[in-house]
């Protein structure tokens, strides 16, 4: 069993309006050193999977096929033995 | 000309699409439920606006996956008219019918209101009634209606012709050059976030719509016959 935990976030050339939102309001709470906000998603995944190759492919094709966007987004995850 | 209409769960402007279709075109169209993956006996597919799947993940994405999405492919590989309105503008994006992608609205709001449109190329089947540059009026009803595209897809759809529609003067989502709606290479695939269907009367508040459905019947028929 592995457990793979996917961030998807919008690729840095794609605008992120809810990120410049919420740097906004950080900004009239008195952060003024926010340079920037990037809104993303995590995913949490469990695998009945023995083999820790395989967990990563599979994530991998699930994470191109339907997680995330290519078009707009990027992911990346890490992988848990027995989590 | 056979109309049909995909219904997602989830999909809330399935019935007004027929209902143009019967009372503007006065043809024949069925709703068909998404797990009907045979779309065979249809000329023309309408995939409705809406929230499908709850716009669950991203908006179009699970949607994409069901069995008369695969239909939906096919007809438009066999050149049927397919096009694509809100959600289903969405849809056709997630499943790679239309290149590019949907953000959420620049001010982050869901925008009800009557926009006005351009019409960039009167030379494809869903446009021909009207004029090239004509402003026409439609209704938008989004979150994400936010199209993007990188620099290299927008600059081969100029060239094409593939942007069917912008928003003359204000831009109400941010859309990349204030595009509207887009065609396939093809251009027998559309899809555009305003919506035609609630725009056929001028009791609605603009009955501009009812041009395109009617552009839709006039090239389907005159290639095929009223069959």
């Amino acid at each position: 069993m592995y457990k793979a935990t996917i961030t998807i976030r919008l690729k840095t050339s794609v605008l992120d309006p809810q990120g410049n939102a919420v740097k906004g309001s950080l900004h009239s709470l008195g952060y003024g050193e926010v340079r920037d906000v990037r809104i993303g998603k995590t995913m949490e995944v469990w695998l009945d999977t023995p083999d820790a190759g395989e967990a990563e492919g599979r994530v991998e094709a699930m994470c191109r096929e339907l997680l995330a966007n290519p078009v707009i987004e990027e992911y990346e995850f890490r992988l848990e033995k027995g989590a | 000309m056979r109309f049909a209409v995909p219904v997602f769960p989830g999909s809330n402007c399935d019935e007004d699409c027929a209902k143009a279709v019967r009372e503007i075109l006065d043809r024949p169209v069925d709703l068909v439920w998404y797990k009907n993956g045979n779309l065979d006996p249809y000329d023309a597919i309408l995939l409705p606006g809406g929230f499908s799947y709850g716009d669950y993940l991203r908006t179009g994405a699970l949607a994409r996956f069901s069995p008369v999405m695969d239909a939906v492919a096919e007809a438009a590989d066999r050149g049927k008219l397919v096009l694509g309105i809100c959600n289903g503008f969405q849809v056709l994006l997630e499943a790679g019918l239309l290149p590019g992608a949907m953000r959420v609205n620049d001010h982050l709001k869901f925008r009800c209101s009557i926009q006005t449109l351009r019409v960039e190329n009167n030379r494809l089947p869903f446009t021909g009634l009207y004029e090239e540059g004509e402003e026409i009026r439609l209704p938008i009803a989004h979150g994400e209606g936010n199209y993007y595209c990188d620099d290299g897809t927008l600059k081969g759809l100029e060239e094409r012709g593939q942007i069917a529609f912008r928003y003359a003067g204000e831009n109400p989502n941010g859309s990349v050059t204030g595009i509207a709606g887009i065609t396939n290479r093809e251009g027998n695939v559309l899809g555009l976030m305003p919506h035609p269907e609630r725009a056929i009367y001028g009791w609605m508040g603009t009955d501009d719509g009812a041009r395109l459905f009617r552009s839709m019947l006039r090239y389907w028929e005159g290639m095929h016959g009223a069959a």
